[in-house]
């Protein structure tokens, strides 16, 4: 018996989560892969392209269910993408499910100019992104896929948070006419928005509203942001919550918003420090006039410390309680 | 296709004039791959006049046969060729690599008749699979042709899509070789060694022929249809760098020379004599 992961959430944290009413959903994985055969089976012309990765896509039963509309690649990213685009240039809307980690390395060219460069309607799939596969190691984490995409014109890039945001993001990549790039990880998540929640892309979704710190975060760390909100707020810190799960195009508007009507802000994300979300939100604040106390916490430029993504979100403060003690000492 | 067909002559005339606007246009341009584009030439002239169903009328069509020009490079003589089947005026070849003019030095999809962009090396046959997969999907019948330079093929994703193509049994879809045996750096065989590619590519999978790249006959019998059902189909064309002028024939200089004045007007001066005699006989 091999010992379980150990949780992203310590019992505080997890204690938290409850005060907020907030429910333990699937992993955003499953969300995804139930979305797309779900949209698969009312559209013939979806297909899911595959590196020998539908097991870890989680897209076996959508293979049993539509095996017409899956073509498998074998172990070889870069074909994946190039047969991901000439799909979508002969009117399939076709999706590449990979992990993140070689996709966006491996195939960087291909979706540079392929997919990007020829403007095809093709989805790129990063799943286990970040560090998803944790104690695999630096081969396996993409802590480097939003800086690099991010520098490529044409690609919309959607980051969720939970199964909401990933059920969105998916259905809206399925009617998009350009490139749509989604990462998000295999981990069970909290579900953290309401059912009135309406989901644009190129907007952040308010999670809590506040006026002491504004933290700005995407993917599954929005989490730990929402909970480290609730405990400030026990000691009478007012935290905003923005969950950007559209990292392109940014929405500058609600991050200068809230640059503005706090007092500090703190970005969180699953990626390295550079070129990711935080130094996104730093150039959208300089550059509008918005000079507050501004911490970007992520991955630092390091060997990223050994262990499960839990062990190395603690390690590095993308936490509860690494949040909340970031936001404390950054306030004036 | 409800066009004429052209007879041997015929297209070798045109390729005489096609070959001068190609170097005109690298000339005009400043820049450009005139070994390679002469080397393609003669392939490009039959399958845009024998082989492909395109046309700029039915460019949107669902239908077309999709070519995507793998060695992305030698584009001036895929411009003067699309320019000849009317997909743009020919005026448009002096503004290659001009300030704000989209006909860049490699294939852009602002061109019309352009199916993808392309340029960096080994891209091209992994999207033609997925084309190929997408037509098989829908039971279309329109067919699938890459053109790859024999240097390029150096680039593994060529062996990625060479093995998917075998794989997947795709008949609907062709690679043309251009095997002009030299590259930027020099001979393919000192670079990088690539040969014997007939064996390599059948062990991929394929059917393989192989022609010679200048002769109009051999090329159409080998393009026309796929060489076996169930196989894709490889055609390696022995092509000569630079081919139909004399000093810029099988030098490797001339992968991205750019003649001079008297260069230019030296290579025109000599396919005007090669065009002589087929114009007699036209």
């Amino acid at each position: 018996m091999s010992a379980p992961a150990p949780s992203l959430f310590t019992p505080a944290a997890k204690a938290m989560a409850a005060t907020l009413g907030l429910k333990m959903g699937r992993a955003n994985l499953d969300e995804f892969a139930a979305t797309l055969e779900e949209l698969a089976k009312a559209n013939p012309n979806i297909v899911a392209v595959t590196s020998d990765s539908r097991g870890s896509g989680k897209l076996a039963p959508f293979g049993k269910a539509l095996p017409k509309q899956l073509v498998e690649v074998g172990i070889a990213e870069q074909n994946l993408v190039g047969i991901t685009a000439g799909l979508a240039a002969c009117g399939k809307k076709s999706f590449a499910v990979s992990p993140g980690c070689f996709l966006t390395a491996r195939s960087l060219e291909q979706i540079k100019n392929d997919v990007c460069y020829s403007d095809v309607p093709a989805v790129l799939i990063g799943i286990s992104s970040g560090v998803s596969y944790g104690a695999l190691g630096t081969t396996h984490h993409s802590l480097h896929d939003l800086a690099v995409l991010r520098a490529i014109n044409n690609l919309t890039i959607l980051v969720p948070a939970d199964n909401f945001e990933t059920r969105q993001a998916i259905r809206f990549a399925a009617q998009a006419t350009k490139p749509v790039f989604v990462r998000f990880g295999k981990a069970a998540m909290y579900n953290l928005h309401q059912p009135e929640t309406t989901f644009e892309v190129g907007r952040a979704i308010t999670l809590r509203e506040g006026n002491d710190v504004a933290f700005i975060a995407t993917g599954e760390t929005v989490v730990h942001a929402l909970l480290a909100a609730g405990t400030l707020a026990e000691r009478g810190v007012s935290c905003r919550v923005l969950s950007m799960p559209t990292i392109k195009p940014l929405d500058k508007e609600a991050i200068l918003k809230a640059g503005r009507e706090c007092r500090a802000v703190v970005t969180a994300e699953e990626h390295m420090v550079h070129g990711g979300l935080g130094e996104a939100c730093a150039a959208v604040l300089l550059q509008g006039g918005v000079g507050k106390p501004f911490r970007i916490v992520g991955i630092p430029d390091e060997e990223t410390v050994p262990g499960a993504q839990a062990d190395i979100f603690r390690h590095y403060g993308i936490s509860m309680e690494g949040l909340s003690e970031t936001a404390l000492n950054l306030l004036p | 296709m409800a066009r004429p067909a052209l007879s041997d002559r015929e297209l070798a005339l045109k390729a005489v004039r096609l070959r001068q606007q190609t170097l005109t246009a690298i000339y005009d341009a400043g820049a450009g791959h005139t070994g390679g584009g002469l080397s393609c030439l003669d392939i490009l002239n039959v399958l845009y006049n024998r082989i492909l169903n395109v046309s700029p009328e039915t460019a949107g069509s669902p239908a077309r046969d999709r070519y995507v020009q793998s060695k992305g490079h030698s584009v001036e003589a895929l411009y003067a060729v699309l320019a000849d089947r009317g997909f743009f005026p020919e005026a448009d070849l002096k503004t290659i690599c001009h300030y704000q003019s989209h006909y860049v030095g490699h294939p852009t999809r602002h061109i019309p008749g352009i199916e993808m962009n392309t340029g960096a090396l080994g891209h091209g046959l992994p999207i033609c699979i997925g084309m190929a997969l997408a037509g098989k999907m829908d039971a279309a019948a329109y067919r699938v042709f890459t053109l790859l330079g024999d240097g390029e093929l150096a680039e593994g994703s060529n062996w990625e899509a060479a093995m998917a193509a075998g794989h997947y049994n795709l008949d609907n879809l062709t690679v043309i070789i251009d095997h002009n045996t030299l590259q930027i750096s020099g001979h393919t065989r000192d670079v990088m060694s690539n040969e014997p590619l007939d064996e390599k590519w059948r062990a991929f999978g394929w059917a393989v022929k192989v022609v010679d790249g200048h002769d109009y006959a051999a090329l159409t019998e080998a393009l026309s249809q796929p060489a076996e059902t169930g196989k894709p189909t490889c055609v390696i064309a022995n092509t000569t760098k630079g081919k139909g002028v004399t000093f810029m024939e099988n030098v490797a200089k001339w992968h991205h020379g750019v003649p001079s004045d008297a260069e230019l007007k030296q290579a025109l001066a000599e396919l005007d004599v090669a065009a002589a005699p087929l114009k007699e006989s036209v």
